[in-house]
């Protein structure tokens, strides 16, 4: 095992985040009060306990889900796609490291600045509503699955985007649908039947629903089911980052 | 001397059924300056990027000090530098935030004095806290050098280090590369320009639509291959060749003198013989001197030679 690539590439990696940190910050923040006053203050008031929780604390888990899941996709591509874009990517790929350091390096860094953020909003939240946290260590446990996942499907769509544009376009077309769709503003017993039946194949539905039950205890599917999802999708990452370093895919020809 | 770098059968043909190298087999002696020549697109950044494990070649073999660049491709690969011909670069990073990376990347601690050493021996050290963005274009080439030394290999690949560069500049690199090699560090450098490898390297390989073509001695090579001529001055010049000379390899000057052309591998150059032809036909000669062919010559007489 090459720690010292491991730790270079992380520190590497983190000074990036801390160089750009008003930047990584304010935005998710500022987003994040915007969705307090709106959902929160201005429709919330309107709207009755959901799960005998305040709607306004109700959406501060899935607040939390679709900023860290769109942090940890946005920094891990980044990361692994611009030494791509500017032709870094060389070193390395001509240096001692297997595939198993590069992403936890990479990987590592980016749910790191996804876990910060995520825990930066959760004390936002504070600010807006009355929240108590029914299960802290699982809701940090889910917080971390939820960044680390995210991140190494981060890393492959870096991997695979061959512009800036293909960067986007998951984030945008894929991921911003499902946690919209995945309750995190609403409970999915909230929808009819069906579309209660067809949300059970959005992935976010049990993460949002898992680390909802972290903070109320109450969630839409068991907290079994969402562990397994969460554990079965970074498998299926980790399976998928495998395979592309084995055949080189996009970055060794 | 041992060989520090061996490469054999190997071969290369990408995707698009291109095939950049047809079975290169080269040893790389320990300590040596070794010049790959050719023309563009002849192969000699596929090779490189192969043994350094940036492409995965299609067969054949290499080892690194013994080690298998596949099998034992940690040990193999922390015995290499590879400095790209693209400057390539994080541009918002500093000078020494970017070459520790590379120390560590390559599973060396961290060892702040040697970074100075490497940075004040390419003179960046009074930039080590520049961003690369802020670099003109031959730090920017200084802090790759740098980065690839930052582990402390035994072996520096240098693609094409002066491609684009203004003299001075080249000037400069030719003296990193010979404080290096005096440091112990072989190096194996591509290049377009023959006079690179004339000035710098100890051998010279010339590599051509994949293959290579010889691997020589700088020296022995421009002897081996070095045409020679002879100029000969005359106190009258004449306004053609002499008929009685006719039969030697003979061209008039334009100064009304003549030039002849001979082959120092020959048995015999002709030299006395025509000397003393020259003095029956009653041409009296007021100056000698002779020019060794360049590698310039060499090579494109080589690279001429492949194409028929």
């Amino acid at each position: 095992m090459n720690l010292h690539a491991i730790r270079a590439i992380y520190v590497f990696e983190m000074a990036r985040t801390f160089r750009t940190l008003a930047q990584s910050i304010i935005s998710p923040v500022l987003s994040t009060s915007l969705y307090f006053i709106v959902f929160g203050a201005a429709i919330g008031s309107r709207i009755d306990q959901v799960d005998g929780v305040s709607y306004g604390a109700f959406i501060v888990p899935g607040l939390i889900m679709l900023t860290v899941i769109t942090q940890s996709i946005t920094n891990a591509s980044f990361g692994i796609y611009f030494p791509k874009f500017i032709g870094s990517i060389y070193e390395l790929l001509s240096a001692p490291v297997s595939f198993y350091e590069i992403v936890i390096g990479y990987v590592g860094a980016a749910a790191t600045k996804a876990f910060m953020i995520g825990l930066i909003i959760l004390a936002t939240s504070f600010a807006f509503v009355d929240i108590s946290i029914a299960h802290p260590v699982w809701m940090l446990a889910f917080l971390v699955l939820t960044c680390v996942s995210f991140a190494l499907l981060g890393f492959i769509i870096g991997i695979w985007a061959g512009n800036f544009e293909q960067l986007q376009l998951v984030p945008l077309l894929v991921i911003t649908p499902l946690v919209f769709l995945g309750g995190s503003f609403y409970s999915i017993t909230m929808l009819p039947p069906f579309w209660q039946n067809v949300t059970l194949f959005n992935p976010v539905v049990y993460l949002v629903s898992g680390f909802r039950w972290s903070f109320f205890g109450t969630a839409d599917v068991a907290v079994g089911w969402s562990l397994l999802a969460i554990g079965g999708f970074t498998v299926a990452c980790l399976l998928a980052i495998r395979w592309i370093f084995r055949t080189g895919y996009k970055i060794r020809t | 001397m041992a060989a520090i770098v061996t490469v054999s059968g190997l071969t290369k043909t990408y995707d698009g059924g291109f095939e950049a190298l047809k079975g290169v087999d080269l040893e790389i002696e320990e300590g040596e300056i070794l010049a790959l020549l050719g023309p563009n697109g002849a192969g000699k950044t596929t090779l490189i990027s192969i043994i350094c494990g940036i492409t995965t070649p299609s067969d054949g073999r290499i080892t690194i000090g013994g080690q298998d660049s596949q099998a034992e491709y940690r040990a193999a690969r922390s015995l290499i530098g590879l400095v790209p011909q693209e400057v390539s670069l994080e541009p918002f990073e500093t000078v020494l935030n970017t070459v520790n990376f590379s120390r560590g990347l390559f599973g060396k601690p961290r060892d702040p004095a040697y970074i100075e050493k490497i940075l004040r021996q390419l003179s960046l050290w009074d930039k080590k806290g520049a961003k690369i963005m802020t670099l003109s274009g031959g730090m920017k080439r200084r802090v790759l050098i740098a980065k690839a030394l930052s582990h402390e290999p035994r072996v520096l690949f240098l693609d094409e280090p002066t491609a684009g560069v203004d003299v001075e500049l080249r000037k400069d690199m030719w003296e990193i590369v010979e404080t290096l090699r005096q440091s112990g560090v072989t190096i194996i450098l591509t290049t377009h320009y023959i006079e690179e490898a004339e000035a710098i390297a100890d051998r010279v390989g010339v590599i051509n639509k994949g293959e290579i073509l010889l691997v020589e001695e700088k020296n022995a090579l421009m002897r081996r291959m070095g045409q020679k001529e002879l100029r000969i001055d005359l106190d009258t010049p004449l306004d053609a060749v002499p008929e009685a000379l006719a039969a030697y390899p003979l061209a008039l000057s334009a100064d009304g003198g003549l030039t002849y052309t001979y082959d120092t591998r020959a048995e015999s150059t002709g030299i006395t013989r025509l000397l003393a032809d020259l003095s029956k036909a009653g041409l009296h000669m007021s100056d000698l001197h002779t020019t060794q062919s360049s590698l310039e010559d060499i090579f494109v007489d080589l690279v001429k030679e492949d194409a028929q």
